[in-house]
């Protein structure tokens, strides 16, 4: 679809809509509730558009599949939910040290294991920063709309291909199936543009050669291009052979820490809501955030000076835009649905010794405006 | 395509190879570097996936597109690899702990998809890189470093196991027949779907020497006289062939392969295709 139509459709749609309007031309996964209409969609959709979708024989192969059709030059993404991204982290970490780019949709349902399939939670946050083994970076985008849904998707794409990375977007039962209008935009150019092919010749090319200050990302030609490499899960040099050497291992581990890091200002984006006077602040994300906007104007009328910090990057968390929020309230409230895992992050940022009050539900049920609007009030008395 | 030397798909600067003396690996390797040659393959359009373990290796030297990626995972990342790009000859290198035990699921499922893709396992039947221990390839009665009072399962015959998933073409060689396991590897590539091809070998160091076999010549010798053809096999029992590696062409049938279906299915939707 293209153009600037406005559709009425669910999260999990515009989701499988985003990625072919980004671009995207393969798809493989393993169909799991509340993600399964993203599968759906995208066996229905990318042979329209000349893609191709293989529903594969679990998660492992899902992802193992998507990095391969990578490394081939597609655009590539697979959706799970909690259970299957588990089952994801071992090649989504060889996405990582391989430095491939890809999308990964995590539609968050209550856990852990089987957990309730079809209720929403939070759960998955820190999942989705540590869930494979070994230190490096990740880049998470948390939507809390269907337009977000469609929104991130493509910049989830356009990240992905940036900084040769896996990017998770990091949805929700609540979000994905709820259903909204949305503008299906037409991407930017640059937003779809292929991967750049390297400038060098061929024989001088190494796939993982890194730059020193972390903001130019090596090109990764497709297999089948004139350039014949080796991408590896291995630890490697910078042609990709072996190196296992310690000055190399540390070398390529701070390089796949730091080229997220190091680049925060390109990834990182928070939404502001009434921030400018607030005296309280409330910092949530996905569907909590959407209960947090409603109760932030319910406070506003009842005189409350309140303002919401919606979180849209969760990793790399938004040190500076919380630490700011932090240092120039009395108090905040971090509604999610899980027991305290951004809350964990923002006390970590909490250098100001204020009130940081978690509003954390597990029952799979949404937070309602209430309860934020109660805490508000608590925490100003 | 022209025949071309097999050293040209070498990558000479990165060996020897990390491999035992006496390793089975550096005869497939070089069966693989022939097959490629036989055919005159463009190394820009070849691809090698490995998986883990001491053969795991084997991409290292071999001079074309490659892909290292996680213990039994080759033939998921394959798929992705030869589907988003379909001109690539794609060969898969996993061992029998790779391939066939934890990769087994993905290998019945990779048979039964047929993806174009040639997957060559070889059987040295254990793990030899973390130390020898059994594999779902390991003959009952066996010794590893895990099965110390003799091996009590029976193991996966995976030519039988590949050919009953559906591969259409299906082949066990040895690294006693360096070249006619090359003609098989060839015939595998040559065959469009999915292409299993075994290559029957030792790993002196852990399985031979546990066993009784003390020298890596003990071990070829043990694996040639165990091994027999199709045909001579036809004519024997059960109990005569047990402990023995039957080598042969196992499937040889036409299929379509995945992705040929899939686009001829999505070009018949974009009104693209041919009317039939
Ligand atoms: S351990 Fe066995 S399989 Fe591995 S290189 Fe040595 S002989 Fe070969």
């Amino acid at each position: 679809m293209t153009g600037l139509q406005s559709v009425f459709t669910s999260g999990n749609e515009a989701i499988a809509e985003g990625a072919i309007a980004a671009g995207a031309s393969f798809f493989a996964g393993y169909p799991i509730t509340p993600s399964s209409e993203i599968a759906e969609t995208a066996a229905r959709r990318l042979p329209e558009t000349g893609g191709m979708y293989v529903q594969m024989e679990d998660e492992l192969s899902g992802m193992a599949a998507i990095v391969g059709a990578s490394v081939s030059g597609a655009r590539a993404f697979t959706a799970t939910s909690g259970p299957g991204f588990s089952l994801m982290q071992e090649n989504l970490g060889m996405a990582v040290m391989g430095e491939i780019p890809c999308v990964v949709v995590n539609v968050q349902r209550s856990g852990p294991s089987t957990g309730m399939a079809t209720k929403p939670a939070q759960g998955d946050v820190m999942q989705a920063r540590w869930g494979t083994h070994g230190d490096h970076g990740i880049i998470t985008l948390a939507p809390s709309s269907v337009q977000d849904c469609y929104d991130f998707t493509i910049r989830a794409f356009s990240l992905a291909g940036r900084f040769r990375t896996p990017v998770i977007l990091l949805a929700d039962a609540a979000v994905a199936k709820l259903k909204e209008n949305v503008r299906f935009r037409s991407p930017a150019p640059e937003e779809r543009a292929p991967r750049p092919l390297p400038d060098c010749p061929p024989e001088a090319y190494r796939p993982f050669a890194v730059d020193p200050e972390e903001k130019a990302i090596t090109p990764l030609p497709p297999f089948g291009s004139d350039y014949i490499f080796r991408i590896t899960g291995s630890m490697h040099d910078e042609a990709g052979g072996q190196g296992a050497s310690p000055a190399n291992a540390d070398r390529v581990i701070r390089h796949l820490a730091g080229k997220i890091e190091k680049n925060r200002d390109v990834i990182v984006r928070v939404r502001r809501f009434f921030l400018d006077d607030a005296d309280l602040a409330v910092i949530s994300f996905g569907c909590s955030a959407r209960s947090a906007r409603a109760a932030v104007r319910e406070a506003r009328r009842q005189g409350i000076p309140a303002g919401l910090l919606e979180l849209t990057t969760l990793w790399p968390f938004p040190d500076d835009d919380v630490r700011d929020v932090l240092s120039r309230v009395r108090g905040a409230v971090v509604p999610e649905l899980n027991l305290g895992q951004a809350a964990g992050e923002v006390r970590r940022l909490n250098d100001f010794g204020i009130p940081v009050r978690g509003i954390c539900r597990v029952d799979g049920t949404l937070i309602p405006p209430g309860d934020i609007l109660s805490a508000l009030r608590e925490a100003r008395s | 395509m022209t025949a071309r030397n097999f050293r040209e798909y070498l990558a000479e600067n990165r060996l020897p190879t990390i491999w035992c003396p006496g390793c089975g690996n550096g005869i497939v390797l070089k069966a693989i570097a022939g097959a490629f040659a036989d055919l005159g393959l463009d190394r820009r359009k070849t691809a090698a996936v490995s998986g883990i373990g001491c053969w795991g290796w084997a991409d290292d030297y071999l001079a074309v597109n490659a892909f290292h990626g996680t213990h039994g995972r080759a033939l998921a990342f394959a798929t992705g690899i030869k589907l988003a790009n379909p001109e690539l000859t794609v060969v898969v290198l996993m061992g029998d702990g790779d391939g066939a035990t934890i990769g087994g699921n993905h290998l019945i499922h990779a048979a039964r998809r047929n993806v174009d893709l040639t997957a060559v396992v070889v059987n040295n039947y254990n793990y030899g890189m973390t130390g020898g221990q059994y594999s779902g390839t390991t003959p009952r009665g066996s010794i590893t470093s895990t099965s110390p009072l003799g091996h009590v399962e029976d193991p996966f015959d995976l030519c039988a196991l590949t050919a009953a998933a559906g591969a259409p073409f299906v082949a066990r060689g040895s690294v006693c027949g360096g070249e006619n396991l090359r003609a098989l590897i060839r015939r595998g590539l040559e065959h469009r779907g999915f292409s299993f091809v075994e290559a029957a070998s030792v790993c002196p160091t852990h399985f031979g020497r546990r066993n009784g076999l003390r020298t890596a010549v003990e071990a070829f010798s043990w694996l040639r006289d165990h091994s027999l053809s199709r045909k001579r096999a036809a004519g024997l029992s059960e109990e005569e062939l047990h402990g023995k590696q039957v080598l042969g062409v196992f499937a040889d049938r036409q299929s379509e392969d995945y992705g040929t279906r899939y686009r001829k299915a999505a070009e018949a939707l974009r009104g693209e295709g041919e009317s039939s």
